[in-house]
């Protein structure tokens, strides 16, 4: 008898675990043959909300951290990416990538991974200031994490634009709601089971599937999300974010670089989503010394 | 009509069935509640909630910022209740019933030795006593578990009745910390008991011990609520206290409440809620049912 293949049930990814959409619809994906690839769960903002009180009840345990744990966490996940490397230009060749340009892609994506994995431990330093002040005191700046971000991702890639989104954000301390590519969702839901094997805490990378239409609305008004990443360019969409985001002062940013560039790979990505916290603190003014004592 | 009651042999309390409250109590998370109804649910919660701080660290200064907030949960939106009463340490009782003069809020005091009740029967006397002299509208006692666990059910039954007396007018609350009690037939005894001890309210949890208030303990509660109704011909509250964070499961609540006893036992003369974090919650979800938008907390009063 014939052996009948296992097909996967491709889910979302909220707080470290795999539900389906509450809502309980789906949109079925098809190849350029019109043939159906997999359902895919057409999340609701309820299934937003769940994710952002997940993002935001793991930000305050990612973000103390260690810069050094954060950046190990990362270089796992790049270390499981490599491993599954075949699983993922597949799934890119299934979405209608040439074989080559799929290696590229997941490759790329890996890359990306080590190199913000490395900027963990290293962008608070080079972004930090000892400020020079006329009074007694050790004044110095030094960058915090925005908090819980929500991210509308690519809609070209399937795997680049996520990890290319989530990067900076992690890295940087930062937890976040991520809305996958809507034409090709796969990587995404396959990206989850590499994140969540990684060590990376539940809640931290939290990646939903469905539409930018219906989402971007309640992405930009939530009042519990501090800053909002935006990947597209849909004017009418970026109009909203924006009007949307003023509710509660959120931070909005519209990247428009194309994916496959190396200016990706630049740690200002990680500084857009932090805060600077300036310190004022008291010294002794001793003899002549004065504040550069 | 109390003097028509006999009390009955609690050794012969009616066995529970497990399997069958946990049907029911799944029953009970299938409602669906929207728009305009659940609004209605959400400010009958609120106006449910025992605002509570029962802990070492309370201060003065704690006790009236909490009063504050009982009186004005959240200003920036019209025509959100009070909560029903403030429960804090007979040591806080004059704080409290001070913060709080010109309100309808009551002050509610735990005694009787809380949370554990490991004391003499005099100094819980004097304890409750000590409450109700500084202004207690109500009285929250712990019952002694060891007694009641070691079958000395007369001795928890005398305990009752000897606080009760010393309530004098404030309503009395027993609570049984039913995390202690193992068996739901336990709780059912714990329930029975106290009603004909004289009780005005019972209570599931000192909200200190894990688990704290469940709905299948409650179901059990509120069943016994019934039939010593059906029996007697008294009212009994009922407050589950501790465990009860989010909106959505103290409208669950609310059904069991109106499904079990009916809608007689829907305010906050007969149910209360023993919370110190629901009321946030809460207020969250009216503002967003208001405003359109999900809140953040960032946005509400701690305390």
């Amino acid at each position: 008898m014939e052996r009948l293949e296992i097909q996967k049930t491709y889910k979302i990814f909220i707080g470290g675990q795999f539900p389906r959409t509450e809502s309980g619809r789906y949109y079925s994906l098809k190849n350029k043959k019109g043939e159906v690839l997999a359902n895919i769960c057409q999340s609701s903002r309820k299934d937003f909300r769940n994710a952002e009180v997940a993002a935001r009840s793991a930000q305050s345990g990612w973000s103390s951290r260690a810069a050094f744990n954060r950046a190990q966490i990362l270089y796992r996940v790049a270390e499981i990416l490599e491993g599954r490397k075949d699983q993922f230009i597949s799934e890119l060749i299934v979405q209608g990538s040439s074989s080559a340009a799929a290696r590229v892609e997941v490759e790329m994506a890996i890359d990306r991974m080590v190199y913000y994995s490395g900027w963990c431990d290293k962008f608070q330093q080079v972004f930090s200031a000892v400020n020079p002040v006329a009074s007694s005191h050790f004044n110095f700046s030094v960058p915090e994490p925005t908090g819980v971000v929500a991210v509308i991702a690519d809609e070209k890639s399937s795997l680049l634009g996520l990890v290319t989104a989530i990067a900076p954000i992690i890295a940087g301390g930062n937890t976040c709601v991520v809305l996958a590519s809507e034409s090709k969702p796969l990587c995404a839901v396959t990206f989850s089971e590499v994140l969540n094997t990684s060590d990376l805490p539940g809640g931290v990378v939290n990646i939903i599937t469905g539409s930018a239409q219906e989402l971007h609305t309640h992405f930009s008004s939530h009042m519990d999300v501090n800053a909002m990443v935006y990947y597209r360019d849909d004017k009418a969409q970026i109009k909203t974010i924006k009007e949307n985001a003023a509710l509660n002062v959120k931070r909005v940013f519209v990247y428009k670089e194309n994916i496959f560039s190396e200016d990706h790979a630049n740690p200002y990505y990680i500084t857009d989503l932090q805060e600077i916290k300036t310190t004022w603190h008291p010294i002794e003014n001793i003899g002549s010394a004065k504040a550069g004592y | 009509m109390a003097s028509k009651i006999i009390i009955p042999d609690f050794r012969k309390t009616p066995p529970v069935d497990q399997v069958g409250v946990e049907e029911r109590v799944a029953r009970f998370t299938t409602r669906s509640v929207k728009k305009s109804s659940k609004m209605e649910g959400l400010k009958m919660v609120l106006s449910m909630i025992d605002l509570t701080t029962l802990e070492g660290k309370d201060t003065e200064g704690k006790v009236k910022q909490m009063c504050y907030k009982a009186a004005h949960l959240h200003d920036v939106i019209p025509g959100i209740p009070t909560v029903a009463a403030v429960c804090v340490y007979p040591s806080m009782v004059k704080t409290a019933k001070e913060a709080l003069k010109g309100t309808s809020i009551k002050v509610a005091s735990v005694s009787t030795a809380f949370p554990s009740g490991q004391s003499t029967p005099e100094i819980k006397i004097l304890d409750t006593k000590f409450a109700v002299e500084n202004g207690a509208d109500e009285i929250d006692m712990v019952i002694s578990r060891g007694e009641f666990l070691s079958g000395n059910y007369n001795f928890v039954f005398d305990e009752i009745a000897s606080i009760k007396e010393a309530c004098g007018k404030a309503r009395l609350k027993v609570i049984f910390e039913t995390g202690e009690l193992s068996t739901l037939d336990n709780v059912r005894r714990a329930s029975d008991l106290a009603m004909y001890a004289g009780a005005d309210f019972i209570k599931t949890s000192t909200g200190k011990i894990s688990p704290a208030a469940t709905m299948p303990v409650t179901l059990v509660m509120l069943e016994a609520i019934r039939d010593y109704y059906y029996l007697t011909g008294r009212m009994v509250g009922m407050k589950p206290a501790g465990g009860i964070s989010t909106s959505k499961l103290a409208l669950q609540y609310l059904i069991m409440v109106n499904e079990t006893l009916g809608s007689a036992w829907l305010s906050n003369e007969w149910f209360r809620f023993g919370a110190s974090s629901l009321a946030n919650d809460v207020l969250m979800q009216i503002a967003k049912e208001t405003h359109g938008v999900y809140q953040s907390s960032d946005y509400f009063s701690k305390d």
